[in-house]
């Protein structure tokens, strides 16, 4: 066993990591000692298979790392502000922007959406839980534990510094040798497992989960983009988890998968990559794209316009995105003809993207449009989407692109569609479902200084970004000289960026704030029903019981919630007699974390390539999954006196307008 | 609260402005002053797709503001209120429609220049070949027609199309001069082609576009475009009064490093052919080369029996 090496030295920054991370651990340990909260801790969160706590845990977890990636382009911005820099060094500079871009798509964007599909798509089908709720519990866990992996490099052995792609041969063990690139490896590998699994749970959830009266034309409309991300994420995990393991192999094993040398090909790597990569940035939007649909209706007070349309342009990303992935490398060397069908293909899918923003204004049209957080965030959304769409399909154009690609134009498109649609989307779900999963909105007047702070500092971070892709820039270099910077215009560009991302640094601060303050002070929902929504997640109490729907709801049509209340206004509405009988729910498990756990031994392990460590890792998983198969006591009954306790004291609070009878 | 907002507005407005009247020289945003056909050809589709573009941006931005006011929920507004109002298929159809039709008339003009891309920009010059190697990290030039090779510069004829062959013997890079026109990847093991010309004098600003490491950010090169005859006298200078690379040379050159520029009056027999074979070019024969009619492809291609 080497462990020269084995802790990350020599930087100020990272020993004050060091101690912060080895203080907030000691603080967690005693203040959960002090509380005496570890029975709590172990009964409700780490053992709970409960999608709405899950959800819960993917949040905070996502915000958590939203903070991570942030502070990366934070530095790398200051790194950039000036010329000749001396702020970071090239290999400390590389490591940041590698564990920017990974953590910001898998470890930030991932969990942010896994945490929607679990506060909501149970709720909005009129489920109880997902298909498979242990499963569910092992797909969070194995996202937290490679996050942890992932992050765990920057104090331990060194991040990897090659990319967020991982481009061989610079990723192989001859250009990168050492465990950084095996942390990234691993970390990606874990909670990639996790999110094919999710996708499967989610697929199964919506098609056999849905209240028996619900269609599948009767559908929410983000209840559909989960499941058309949910398909591509079936179609393209499998890609990301073979991929990584040659790589692995050629790492470890002295394989050639991708080195030209033996016989392998470093554009196979390529190629694999992006056709998980590509789908995987539809994958993130898609979701975005349903939470604006339901926002949209809520705020506009109407029907969805075109909802066929809508669900056909959804369902046609996500089959157009498996056909776009060399659109990553015109510039490769690939045939003109190649080159024509991926650059069509790429225009092509943003037809029915165009679409749904025609949708949306016409779902506004004949309106009453309530200018909320949720919408403000929409209305952000379009006018950001529209450029970063536009420039997507400028870069489409596969001779333009031989002079955008890798340059700095291409940066400020990716972080237009991935922060303007993906980040200001999940947004707008946060504060959307925020009352529903904890019983309180969110502050509005911090939210507005939240917002606009993160409008401003978008614009003025990104559009230089542009300039600069045309004034020559390429992307990942850690300085530039002064020549560069004053006599090619470099310099006043990127400092105005740099200005930029910290005004948006400062938006995300206001956000945090405004969630702790609204914690204590938020206005409290007793009704439900915080929006006036239309779907029937608003049917029941904020929060949910456990159970979610004492009784399964009966649909008829599009927007049942809507329509119910339609009835209720009536003024001889008499609600049905409500007939409790046992809700049958699954039990809690411990297994999925400590199945969990012992991956993170074996992913730490062959990091170092450590074998036996990480053999004995891959063991106790094999252990964990042996015994939970011969678990038969999984599930129970909540007994009909107790659902009505519940339902009593959920109801009684305040002027929640169903009562049972 | 709403006066810091209004205030906010205005200074990121104020900031838009400004930033727009520092950028007005265009001579800085050299992609989009090109110097040559290729990049020119670039340029034209650039300005095509941002047309195109614009026809869909800008009036569903207005049409966006528009229904965001008039459709406000504001006590006492008397718009036109339909809760029920939820299709309309000749709309659709219209939104349909327009997008296909733009990708249509874009897809046509962007297959048009692809194909001319792989084309020497004019047809009745003896075009010039310029081997280019990345290494870590620092670019070779070798000219097999005249015998000599540089470092981090490279000397070009202009108004002659320039054959660019590339490859590369460290992680894979990208060639890019933007006045001249796109870039293409250099690879270990492969050789690919790039035509570009230099229709006007200068020296251009040339640098690696895909991450290879460390001294990755130094990676930056010249080109230097001179007429004909100053290109002659240039290689036969070289010829003269610089040092030969030697195999030792080389391999001291393609060490981990960042170097200056660099002249040479030799370069061993067959060295780009060489690396390529050596990062295991036996994929040789299914390289795709822009210039079909390279002497130097073919030479090797069936010199390499694997």
């Amino acid at each position: 066993m080497n462990t020269s090496g084995f802790f990350v030295t020599g930087d100020p920054m990272i020993y004050g990591a060091d101690v912060s991370i080895v203080l907030a651990t000691v603080a967690i340990i005693a203040s959960l000692t002090y509380l005496k909260k570890w029975g709590w801790l172990w009964k409700e969160w780490l053992t709970t298979v409960d999608h709405k706590k899950i959800g819960i845990m993917y949040l905070l977890s996502a915000l958590l790392m939203l903070f991570r990636g942030g502070v990366d382009a934070i530095l790398m911005r200051l790194q950039l502000a000036v010329p000749n820099n001396r702020f970071l060094a090239s290999d400390h500079y590389n490591e940041i922007f590698t564990t920017h871009g990974t953590i910001m798509i898998l470890f930030m964007a991932m969990p942010f959406m896994f945490a929607l599909f679990n506060m909501v798509v149970p709720l909005q089908i009129g489920a109880r839980d997902v298909a498979y709720p242990a499963l569910n519990a092992i797909s969070f866990w194995f996202f937290f534990i490679g996050a942890m992996l992932f992050n765990l490099s920057f104090v331990i052995g060194g991040s990897a510094d090659s990319g967020w792609l991982a481009y061989p041969p610079l990723s192989e063990d001859q250009f990168s040798p050492g465990p950084g690139q095996n942390f990234w490896i691993w970390g990606i590998q874990i909670s990639g497992i996790g999110s094919l699994a999710t996708g499967i749970n989610f697929i199964v959830t919506i098609l056999k989960m849905r209240t028996p009266s619900m269609r599948l034309r009767d559908m929410p409309l983000f209840t559909w983009s989960v499941l058309s991300s949910s398909i591509a994420i079936l179609g393209v995990f499998p890609i990301l988890t073979v991929a990584l393991i040659m790589l692995t192999i050629d790492r470890l094993f002295g394989g050639h998968f991708f080195t030209m040398d033996a016989g392998g090909n470093p554009m196979m790597w390529v190629n694999l990559i992006w056709m998980w990569g590509h789908p995987e940035v539809y994958i993130v939007v898609l979701p975005a794209f349903g939470v604006f649909s339901e926002v949209v209706a809520t705020f506009s007070k109407k029907h969805i316009f075109g909802y066929a349309s809508m669900v056909f342009s959804m369902i046609a990303i996500a089959v157009v995105s498996y056909y776009t992935w060399v659109h990553h490398f015109f510039t490769m060397g690939a045939g003109a003809d190649v080159n024509i069908v991926f650059a069509i293909c790429t225009m092509i899918i943003a037809i029915p993207t165009g679409v749904k923003v025609f949708n949306w204004l016409f779902t506004m049209y004949r309106g009453r449009i309530r200018l909320t957080q949720p919408m403000l965030w929409f209305c952000a959304f379009v006018p950001c989407f529209l450029v970063g769409g536009a420039t997507g399909v400028m870069l489409a154009a596969a001779p333009a692109d031989y002079q955008y690609h890798n340059s700095y134009f291409l940066i400020a498109h990716f972080h237009q569609v991935l922060i303007g649609g993906v980040v200001f989307g999940y947004l707008a779900g946060l504060y959307y479902w925020w009352p529903k999963l904890f019983g309180f909105k969110l502050n509005d007047r911090l939210g507005q200084w939240g917002f606009w702070l993160w409008q401003i500092g978008f614009y003025v971070c990104f559009m230089p970004q542009y300039a600069l892709g045309f004034m020559g820039m390429t992307r990942r270099i850690y300085t530039y000289n002064q020549s560069a910077g004053w006599n090619m215009g470099w310099a006043p560009l990127n400092f105005i960026s740099s200005v930029g991302a910290f005004i948006m640094g400062l938006g995300f601060i206001f956000q945090v704030w405004q969630i702790l303050y609204s914690i204590k002070h938020g206005e409290r929902d007793t009704t439900g029903d915080a929006w006036d929504g239309r779907t029937l997640e608003w049917s029941i109490p904020s929060p949910p019981p456990a159970y979610n729907f004492a009784v399964l709801p009966v649909v008829h049509g599009r927007d049942a919630w809507w329509h119910q209340k339609e009835e209720m206004r009536i003024e001889d509405y008499k609600p049905d007699p409500v007939k409790y009988e046992p809700i049958h729910m699954p039990k809690n498990t411990g297994i999925p974390f400590i199945m969990s756990c012992f991956f993170f031994v074996a992913g730490f392990g062959f990091t170092f390539e450590w074998y036996w460590m990480g053999i004995i890792g891959l063991i106790g998983v094999a252990i964990t999954l042996f015994i939970r198969s011969f678990q038969y006591d999984t599930d129970f009954y909540i007994p009909v006196d107790e659902i009505e306790r519940t339902e009593k004291d959920l109801r009684s609070h305040g002027s929640f307008h169903r009562t049972a009878t | 609260m709403n006066k810091w907002i209004q205030y906010s507005k205005y200074s990121f407005f104020s900031l838009l402005v400004a930033m727009l009247v520092t950028g007005c020289d265009r001579s800085k945003y050299i992609v989009l002053d090109p110097k040559g056909p290729v990049g020119q050809q670039e340029l034209d589709l650039i300005i095509i797709s941002v047309i195109l573009c614009a026809i869909i941006i800008i009036p569903v931005t207005a049409i966006f503001v528009y229904i965001l006011i008039r459709f406000r929920d504001k006590p006492g507004n008397n718009a036109p209120y339909q809760p029920e109002w939820q299709d309309s298929k000749v709309l659709e159809i219209v939104w349909w429609g327009i997008p296909v039709v733009i990708v249509a008339i874009l897809g046509v003009y962007t297959a048009k220049t692809t194909i001319n891309l792989t084309k020497p920009p004019v047809k009745d010059v003896k075009p010039v070949v310029v081997q280019v190697t990345s290494l870590d990290w620092k670019w070779l030039f070798t000219y097999p027609g005249q015998k000599v090779a540089t470092v981090n510069y490279a000397v070009i004829p202009t108004g002659v199309p320039i054959q660019f062959v590339l490859t590369s013997d460290a992680p894979m890079n990208s060639f890019w001069v933007p006045q001249l026109g796109g870039q293409e990847y250099t690879m270990p093991g492969m050789s690919m082609g790039l035509w570009l010309q230099a229709d006007k004098p200068g020296n251009y600003f040339g640098s690696g576009a895909n991450f290879t490491g460390r001294g990755f950010a130094h990676m930056q090169f010249r080109v230097k475009a001179v007429s004909q005859a100053d290109f002659n006298l240039w290689a036969a200078g070289l010829k003269k009064s610089s040092p030969a690379l030697t195999k030792a040379g080389y391999g001291d050159l393609s060490k981990p490093g960042n170097v200056k520029e660099l002249s040479f009056s030799s370069y061993p027999k067959n060295l780009y052919e060489n690396i390529v074979n050596k990062n295991g070019g036996i994929y040789y024969h299914h390289m795709h080369n822009m210039g079909d009619s390279m002497e130097m492809q073919k030479t090797t291609m069936h010199k390499h029996n694997h």
